[in-house]
């Protein structure tokens, strides 16, 4: 596998600086997102994972350097064209009041669709095929905003899936969910990489599911990429120092191999010198 | 159904039966506003029967009532209907560019626009240019005070947020103007505007309908072009835009039709926009999701209310013939704090 040549990059960016209204974020981002494979972006808050996100995804246009799709500026494609490659969930995304789950699902077939040229067939294929890969068609007819926090974000999903697009970015896709709803959803992001594959990169928040889901892991700080690789040579106690300023030791998951960080803590090593089962057998007799 | 096979057979059935429903509601909306039409042309301060007013309609030569049927109560009843229907069609449009359900013409400025060049128009040029200027004059208020505000609100993008904040503080200071020329323009001029500024579809004439109905039929279409887009933006920018929306060419289009027809809407029959307001919001609670579904509907539910809000000030109060306007706010205004109150409630 690791012999074979890689698909040259479809979607890069190049020195790119970027940031809202005065207040620059990026500062001279380089980055080419690897074909077939699921990239997270990892960086503490305000390390401009997000905005960098939103620049490659052309919701934000870069003061500085430029973002290509296929060798050509993103930002003279016409944004129908570049809707049909490229798929993006923003962070937090909000239905409107009562909008059914098929009903946000089908909005994904907009890039696709003409005011007089809409194919029915293909719509509807692609819709249905959506909705069982991200397990939604139980709940079709019922509204987005009347399920729950993860059975919600699979409905976004499948809307992006919808649109056919080779190239998915998502901000933050499992912030606020239970850590299981979290990994169902990696689980779904990471096989349409493997098994589909599609493009993904995906920003995420949680250090030992960004090492255990990730093929490039891209760790940011202070708007500029720190270390750019797979998770095995990246995620290291050095960069999560230099990163995130955490003090942690990187262990080695026995089952799958990939790293996984274990912060030294002071309070948590006293209490466990302390017995535990007095606490109990304390409750059990009150 | 060709490709019934690939879809599930069930779900083909439940678009279907909605979109039965949808068609049975238009059908009995468009059957109301028809009734109601009737009704309309048969009461008034002169009473006239039923059979007459059909004999009116079918042979105006041999018909002693003839003018008041043709010249009087028919283009009025028309404008009301065109006005209503263009009026919510605005709204629709704004609320859902806003994102937000208490948006209405209003706040970008077109009426307070309309307004202020109506009242302008009054005390100025009132003696000396015939009446027929009003609605050009208002026309051209309410579509400068939309440019002005549109302008104002231009930061390399047009934020909605940013548009309705611009337009109630240019409202405002417009709003300030009228009240000065009306209290310094003499007692017949300033009671004049004061009507207008109420609305009013008092003395309609059918070159006022010729004058509303083409905005209509060239907005409506327009705007429904852009109702995918409309959906789209109903998720978000960030959403529309990783969809393929061109937002800042869709809500250029979309604010041009708004303005055109709350604009238009305003100079024949002054200050009814609270129709903007209520008549999207009875649409959509009726039919549901969907812009392209929510416009048909809002033009008939819009079109009944003006029709209603003027038959009421023409017959209600007899001999007086009041505006159209008090009776669209008196409903208006108490719909309006239910529903602050039902988001206050939704919110927090």
């Amino acid at each position: 596998m690791t012999s074979m040549p890689a698909t040259p990059p479809r979607l890069t960016g190049e020195a790119l600086r970027a940031g809202y209204e005065s207040r620059p974020v990026l500062d001279g981002v380089d980055l080419a997102v690897a074909e077939g494979k699921l990239t997270v972006l990892l960086g503490p808050n305000g390390s401009g994972k997000s905005t960098l996100l939103k620049t490659l995804a052309r919701t934000l246009t870069p003061s500085s350097g430029r973002v290509c799709l296929d060798g050509q500026d993103i930002h003279r494609h016409k944004t129908r064209e570049v809707a049909q490659q490229l798929g993006i969930l923003p962070q937090g995304p909000d239905a409107p009041e009562g909008l059914t789950v098929r009903q946000l699902v089908g909005m994904g077939r907009f890039p696709h669709q003409r005011l007089w040229r809409q194919d029915a067939e293909q719509d509807a294929r692609a819709i249905r095929q959506a909705m069982v890969y991200a397990d939604v068609t139980d709940f079709a007819e019922r509204s987005v905003d009347a399920l729950s926090g993860g059975q919600r974000q699979r409905c976004w999903i499948a809307m992006v899936l919808a649109q056919e697009t080779d190239l998915i970015l998502l901000d933050e896709p499992t912030t606020f969910l239970d850590l299981k709803v979290q990994v169902d959803l990696l689980e779904l992001l990471s096989r349409l990489a493997h098994e589909h594959g599609r493009t993904l990169l995906l920003v995420l928040h949680d250090l030992n599911l960004a090492a255990a889901y990730a093929d490039e892991l891209v760790m940011m700080r202070d708007g500029r990429i720190v270390a750019n690789g797979p998770p095995e040579q990246v995620f290291t106690a050095h960069h999560l120092k230099r990163v995130f300023d955490l003090d942690a030791q990187v262990l080695e998951d026995p089952e799958t191999g990939s790293p996984i960080c274990v912060p030294y803590t002071r309070q948590g090593a006293r209490a466990r010198t302390r017995p535990t089962s007095p606490t109990v057998d304390r409750r059990a007799v009150s | 159904m060709t490709h019934s096979t690939t879809l599930n057979p069930s779900t083909d059935a439940t678009a279907d039966t909605g979109r039965a429903r949808y068609a049975s509601l238009l059908g009995l909306l468009g059957l109301v506003l028809l009734a109601s039409m009737g009704l309309s042309l048969g009461l008034g301060s002169f009473p006239t029967a039923f059979g007459e007013i059909l004999r009116a309609m079918a042979a105006p030569q041999d018909s002693d009532i003839a003018f008041i049927v043709w010249e009087l109560r028919l283009p009025r009843l028309l404008l009301a209907v065109l006005v209503g229907a263009a009026l919510a069609v605005a709204g629709a449009i704004l609320q859902g560019m806003v994102r937000n359900p208490l948006a209405s013409p209003d706040v970008i400025g077109i009426t307070s626009g309309a307004a202020l060049a109506a009242v302008t128009f009054l005390a100025l040029a009132g003696t000396t240019l015939s009446i027929h200027w009003l609605p050009a004059a208002a026309l051209a208020g309410a579509l400068l005070a939309a440019l002005l505000v549109f302008l104002l609100a231009w930061k390399g993008s047009v934020a909605p947020s940013r548009l309705v904040l611009v337009g109630i503080g240019l409202s405002a200071a417009m709003g300030a103007l009228t009240t000065l020329l009306i209290v310094i323009s003499d007692d017949a001029a300033a009671m004049t505007a004061y009507v207008w500024l109420t609305g009013s579809l008092y003395a309609a004439q059918w070159q006022d309908v010729l004058g509303m109905l083409p905005w209509l039929l060239v907005a409506t279409p327009l705007c429904l072009a852009q109702a995918r887009h409309m959906d789209a933006m109903a998720l978000g920018d960030a959403v529309a835009q990783g969809l393929g929306v061109n937002l800042l060419r869709s809500r250029l289009v979309l604010m041009a039709c708004s303005v055109a027809l709350a604009g238009a809407a305003v100079a024949f029959a002054g200050g009814l926009s609270f129709v903007g307001l209520i008549a999207p919001h009875i649409a959509s609670r009726l039919v549901g999701r969907g812009f392209a579904r929510l416009v048909p509907a809002a033009a008939l539910v819009g079109a009944l209310i003006v029709l209603y809000a003027d038959l009421l000030g023409r017959v209600a109060f007899l001999p007086k013939d009041l505006p159209a306007g008090i009776f669209v706010s008196g409903v208006g205004a108490p719909f309006f704090v239910y529903l602050l109150h039902r988001t206050r409630y939704r919110s927090g």
